[in-house]
């Protein structure tokens, strides 16, 4: 995932909110943009955001904890997304999140202390043909059994 | 060397929607795209190839159609393309072993129009999925695209177009089912101006996908239907709200609008008739809420997605204050369609009270799963039997939920429901998006339950407080029943929370959002009881009521279990018989469902005396 580090500058961020009229309307718009770019909400970014909006901090932290979108902590490498759909869950997702959990021993929405991993669980990724399905990054698993999932840590894991 | 500039003879058609993506067809266009491209001017025949939205048979994908044979391919693998291409692209060979194999006859049949999935299907919303290339505008148009918005701008007077949709009986899709027609006139009554088009595509429902089908497989047909409400109400400005997860949704849609805005179809002077319109996209937070029609105005405005009370009418002061009118993308699908073949046609399909079709996302335990469009009082037998193919490895039938976290499960007792707007309420479940998951012997109907209602707590806003604590409430109870904490009385908490929720919440989410457990209880009580009394989970799901055991009479000793269990759990001697080692099982079934003989069972913590 081609995530912007802090330590590049701002650059990225005025640049991302410079693009957006000063209207509130955009506000939405321009924060998952540097979601996007940075994989979370850098403090210094909502500042940049804050100034150019003219918005108060505490509605954007309002706004970032109130939009699943949006997260103010960075997430991992790879960031695997359990499909918790309804014909996930009836076929077993959440067997393959306790294994994941197991594992990695990090809970949903958590990411690993070496930064490699992040867990989350999504809605319906309109695979419910191949459920349960699993996404990481960009890269769909179908039929996913607890079996299958420490194999497919251990790929990866192999390819670092 | 002589240049024709002829047509295509074949045209090869590459499913990429999104189910047939994660099985790889992006490989399988890449592929034949670059053997038909090498061949060149050599080749007498001129194929192109497409790629196209969900044919709905995710289950068979990836999928390649031929025309003008209409040869359908499924379950296509990357090492079929060269096969695919010499034989049938080159010449006009059929390969066998790719047709789609129907479960029904055991038959391999050559056109998917032959299968069981199709024959019962009337795609109107879903007209042009899978038939043509989301990302060419020519493609919409060749199929009657736009034709509508010519009709309307040059045929037909603004109140004419209200009084067709009004007469066609359309009712919104989005889940109320409100006539569109009468909203679109409530607003064109007000005499305030700007006023704004709203399309929903914010698809809340966890389990469902057909709204992302349309707008990542025909974008133009939502565009359209926009236009001619915009025509109808005098507006000049609309906006798509897609969520942010649906990246092929968004950037399909966006090209559509730069195609339509090149075409003179969307800007100033529309068609040189002097109409003005334009439509931005608006990504969505992630917030289940925001599918609510209020709090998707705030949202699109840049506040918190929450709802506001329901006495203020959006039709009058919706977006901005301004009137406007908000409904969902399949609803936008169908008004072309009406246009062009008029009210009458459309009312002459589905049923009285709820003429046309409806999409639905059939998944779960069903054979055939993918996105289906149906006549409105189809039956629920038909659709889950005869389109679905039935339940996997025969099991049986238990409930089919249909809703998603506002609806309901329907039991085996109601399979012969018409399915429409009115009868699905009535039954307690309700129509919704179009979700519809199919469950068997091996759901726990408590665990469904459940699994709404912490989907509901997450994404309840909680700005009004029945809702906020009811919710969590109703889940803190459902949660000590599956863990076996369950106690006398709480069916009846359950219902009486669940009756002041539908009462005093603010907004949609709470009102329904005892739905899915009032239902459960409603037609599974005994399920309850079983947990709550027994401490026994009849699907064997809930794991502190679950303790599997191989039953050693049914037990042939083929050693698949012990092959399957992940935690080594299993052990015995082929051919002889099985066992489980309890203190190691973490009860995640998969013994059970590898089984072929049923000889893994579930006998509860209510027996652990007698063992
Ligand atoms: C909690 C909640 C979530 C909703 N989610 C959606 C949604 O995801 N998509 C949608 O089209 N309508 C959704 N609705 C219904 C909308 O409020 C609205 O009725 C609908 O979009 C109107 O369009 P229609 O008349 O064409 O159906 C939701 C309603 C509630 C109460
Ligand atoms: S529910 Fe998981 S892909 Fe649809």
């Amino acid at each position: 995932m081609p995530a912007g580090s802090i330590e590049e500058g701002l650059s990225q961020a005025k640049e991302i909110i410079g693009k957006y009229p000063r209207e509130q309307r955009f506000l939405l718009a321009a924060l998952q943009d540097i979601q996007k770019h940075y994989n979370y909400l850098p403090r210094e970014a909502l500042a940049l955001v804050q100034e150019h909006f003219s918005v108060p901090m505490s509605r954007l932290y309002s706004m970032a904890t109130f939009y699943k979108a949006l997260t103010l902590k960075p997430k991992g490498k790879y960031v695997i997304k359990v499909c918790d759909g309804t014909a996930c869950h009836i076929r077993g997702s959440s067997l393959l999140v306790e294994e994941l959990q197991r594992l990695l021993r990090i809970a949903p929405g958590e990411t690993t202390t070496d930064g490699k991993f992040s867990l989350e669980t999504v809605n319906c990724l309109g695979s419910c043909a191949i459920a349960p399905v699993m996404v990481i990054n960009d890269q769909y698993y179908g039929r996913v059994t607890t079996a299958a999932v420490g194999k497919i840590l251990e790929d990866l894991e192999a390819k670092e | 060397m002589l240049m024709f500039k002829r047509k295509p003879v074949k045209t090869v058609l590459v499913c990429c929607g999104t189910g047939c993506l994660a099985n790889n067809s992006r490989a399988i266009y890449e592929g034949l795209k670059k053997r038909i491209e090498e061949s060149g001017a050599r080749a007498s025949i001129r194929p192109v190839t497409k790629a196209t939205g969900c044919n709905g048979l995710c289950e068979r994908g990836p999928i390649v159609k031929i025309q003008p044979d209409d040869i359908f391919y499924c379950g296509v693998k990357a090492t079929d393309v060269d096969e695919i291409f010499e034989r049938s692209v080159l010449n006009d060979e059929i390969i066998t072993r790719l047709l789609y194999l129907d479960s029904s006859t055991g038959e391999r049949v050559k056109s998917h129009r032959d299968t069981e999935f199709y024959k019962r299907q009337h795609k109107i919303a879903l007209r042009n999925i899978g038939e043509i290339d989301p990302a060419s505008i020519d493609d919409y148009i060749e199929r009657d695209g736009y034709r509508a918005l010519e009709k309307v701008l040059t045929t037909m007077s603004p109140q004419e177009v209200i009084d067709e949709i009004e007469k066609s009986g359309l009712r919104g899709r989005g889940g109320a089912g409100f006539p569109t027609g009468v909203k679109w006139k409530q607003c064109a009554r007000v005499d305030v101006f700007p006023k704004y088009v709203v399309c929903n595509g914010d698809e809340g429902d966890p389990g469902a996908f057909m709204d992302r089908s349309i707008m990542e497989g025909d974008p133009h047909s939502v565009i359209e239907g926009m236009l001619i409400c915009a025509y109808a109400i005098g507006a000049e400005r609309g906006f798509i709200y897609i969520r942010d997860e649906y990246a092929l949704a968004l950037k399909n849609m966006a090209a559509a609008l730069e195609e339509a805005r090149k075409r003179g179809f969307l800007g100033r002077n529309i068609l040189q008739k002097g109409m003005n319109f334009d439509i931005e996209i608006v990504r969505g937070g992630g917030a289940f809420v925001c599918g609510e029609s209020t709090a998707l105005m705030a949202s699109i405005e840049g506040r918190v997605g929450e709802p506001r009370v329901k006495y203020i009418r959006s039709v009058e002061r919706g977006l901005w204050d301004k009137p406007t009118v908000l409904n969902n993308v399949e609803t936008w699908a169908n008004v072309p369609v009406i246009i062009n073949r008029g009210a009458q046609w459309f009312r002459s399909i589905g049923s009285e009270g709820s003429p046309g079709t409806k999409v639905f996302s059939l998944v779960g335990k069903v054979k055939n799963t993918g996105l289906i469009e149906v006549p409105m009082g189809i039956t629920l037998r038909e659709i889950i039997f005869s389109i679905g193919g039935g339940i996997p490895r025969d099991r049986e039938f238990k409930a089919v939920q249909t809703g998603g976290p506002s609806g309901g499960c329907i039991p085996k007792e109601l399979l012969d429901l018409p399915v429409d707007f009115d009868s699905l309420t009535e039954s307690g479940s309700m129509m919704g998006s179009g979700g519809m998951i199919v469950m068997d012997e091996t759901t726990c109907m408590v665990e469904v339950a459940r699994y709404y209602l912490q989907f509901l707590a997450e994404e309840s806003c909680g700005k009004c407080v029945p809702c906020r604590e009811g919710i969590k409430q109703m889940l803190g109870i459902l949660e000590d029943i599956c863990a076996g904490r369950g106690r006398e009385g709480d069916i009846e908490l359950l219902l009486d929370i669940g009756a002041t929720l539908q009462e005093a919440a603010l907004c949609g989410l709470g009102k329904t959002a005892p739905n899915p457990v009032l239902s459960t209880i409603r037609y599974f009580r005994e399920e309850y009881r079983e947990h709550i009394q027994n401490k026994y989970c009849p699907a064997g799901v809930c794991k502190e009521l679950t303790v599997f055991y191989i039953d050693q009479e049914a037990c042939r000793g083929c050693g698949l279990c012990a092959q399957k269990c992940p935690l080594g759990a299993i052990s015995g001697e082929r051919r002889r018989t099985y066992t489980i080692d309890e203190t190691k099982c973490i009860k995640c079934g998969q013994c059970r469902d590898t089984c072929r003989f049923g000889a893994v069972k579930n006998r509860g913590r209510r027996h652990d005396n007698n063992h």
